[in-house]
């Protein structure tokens, strides 16, 4: 049997395995680009409230502010890997017994939030000045300002950054396998160890994840064109107005 | 004619460097002013000051007789009696040009969408962009992105409008549209206070000229004087290096 028989006999053999263990590796790749870029622009908004007069509430603020900073340089400076089993037996050590897909959720999170954190905070800084002052000058508050004109146009920026951090984290849940979450690396795992063809389990594993980072970047790129609107507008004729004649 | 601004003894200082020297002068209600002067002379940072994008280091603001400076006074519903427009314009980049128009009504005037988008209408139908209701910002012309950002600042329904060099970020071809805007909003009776550069349009519509240098008010006047006949040496120094560039 020559070796590409092999691999399609190992994947006709274990195909729901594999397809299960792509599911699960998609799934928390996608819920924790959410939720980290959930955490990521909560710290971006919170590091960004200016501080005017010293008063209990600023220095509130800033405690609260240095402690998200340690989060977000402690999880941008550790593996994953090790993040992963920290939390997991270190929950595990106080007798909390966390499901491991959501153990290996809230890590991917914890790691993807401190990421955006960043993004968010940069894509809040590069905004023009006047686009504060212009919502300013018009009497909304920082917090409006922020929900109505500014976040729009972070969130649009960062899209591709978000993009890139998605297909990371598809290819990184591989690393919540030491935590023996079944994703697609853990799956193949086992398939390779029970048949004893390593190099056919692990060509099939490639497959399928450049599959699923391939396609999701096409998504997001089509995303980013739908986000960006169209290049031409309507000009509305204002009845009364005679239409435009052409070959004038 | 009642007095709308105030202003007394006004300092600001950024730093060390003091930009406004104890300033004193008066808007009132119907009145175009137009403040003229030399590059840093402090023109724009007390526009900004009227409707504290900068806050004042000393001195008061008074409007319609309540000083805006006194603590506990509301800022933001100050803010939406005073309509700014900036030089480099900042429309919304987010927003359509009906969105830039409607989101402040809407969200800080709470007026409701279809009150909202008849007032913006209106006014868009003034500056001559209505057709270009759901163009976005990126898409227009300097001209054209002033001219909204002059409706969205109409839309509040302001009690005064501020200019900020309204025209120094346009091309020279476009300076013309936005000047024409101006001047019909000042035969309308609105309140402006103008800076700006443009020293034929400000001797055409002024009700009053000012003309500050390094943070002091030199002189005001009606344009005739302070344009034509100025008393003062500055002023006619500042008038002969502008006029003959």
């Amino acid at each position: 049997m020559s070796f590409l028989e092999t691999v399609w006999k190992i994947f006709e053999e274990n195909w729901d395995l594999f397809l299960h263990g792509a599911w699960i590796a998609l799934i928390l790749a996608v819920l924790g680009t959410i939720f980290g870029a959930l955490i990521g622009f909560f710290i971006g908004i919170m590091h960004t409230i200016p501080l005017s007069k010293k008063s209990f509430k600023t220095y509130l603020l800033k405690l609260f502010n240095f402690i998200l900073t340690c989060y977000v340089e402690l999880f941008r400076g550790t593996p994953m890997m090790v993040q992963a089993m920290v939390v997991f037996y270190g929950l595990y050590a106080i007798e909390i017994e966390l499901n491991r897909f959501i153990a290996g959720l809230i890590v991917i999170s914890l790691n993807t939030g401190a990421y955006m954190a960043e993004y968010v905070r940069g894509g809040i800084v590069s905004i023009d000045k006047g686009q504060f002052e212009a919502s300013e000058a018009i009497g909304m508050s920082h917090f409006q300002t922020m929900l109505y004109i500014i976040l729009p146009q972070v969130a649009r920026n960062i899209l591709p950054a978000t993009g890139n951090q998605l297909v990371m984290n598809i290819k990184d849940s591989s690393v919540l396998s030491v935590i023996s979450v079944v994703e697609l690396f853990f799956a193949t795992n086992s398939i390779a160890g029970s048949t004893y063809r390593y190099p056919e389990a692990f060509l099939i594993a490639c497959v399928l994840y450049f599959i699923m980072t391939f396609t999701v970047t096409r998504i997001l790129l089509l995303f980013e064109k739908k986000m960006d609107g169209s290049e031409s507008y309507r000009i509305e004729l204002v009845t009364g107005n005679k239409p435009a004649k052409g070959g004038e | 004619m009642s007095v709308v601004i105030d202003i007394r003894h006004l300092n600001k200082k950024f730093g060390d460097h003091e930009v406004l020297k104890d300033v004193n002068f008066q808007v009132k209600k119907g009145e175009v002013v137009t403040l003229i002067g030399a590059s840093g002379s402090g023109k724009s940072t007390l526009l900004r000051c009227i409707n504290l994008l900068e806050i004042p280091t000393g001195g008061e603001i008074f409007f319609n007789g309540q000083n805006i400076l006194e603590e506990g006074y509301d800022k933001r519903t100050y803010r939406t009696h005073l309509g700014m427009v900036f030089q480099h314009f900042n429309l919304f980049n987010n927003l359509d040009v009906l969105g830039n128009c409607t989101i402040g009504q809407i969200k800080v005037l709470k007026r409701s969408k279809e009150e909202a988008v008849k007032n913006a209408m209106k006014y868009l139908t003034i500056v001559g962009m209505e057709q270009f209701k759901h163009a976005k910002p990126r898409q227009l012309s300097g001209g054209q992105k002033q001219r909204v950002a002059i409706a969205r600042a109409l839309a509040m329904d302001p009690e005064v409008m501020l200019f900020d060099e309204p025209t120094s970020a346009l091309d020279p071809q476009m300076v013309g549209e936005v000047l024409k805007v101006m001047r019909q909003l000042a035969e309308e009776g609105n309140t402006m206070l103008i800076v700006t550069h443009e020293m034929e349009f400000a001797k055409e519509v002024s009700d009053r000229v000012v003309f500050m240098d390094k943070g002091v008010i030199v002189e005001e006047g009606p344009p005739e004087q302070v344009l034509v006949n100025p008393r003062h040496e500055r002023t006619r120094e500042f008038l002969r290096r502008t006029l003959n560039k």
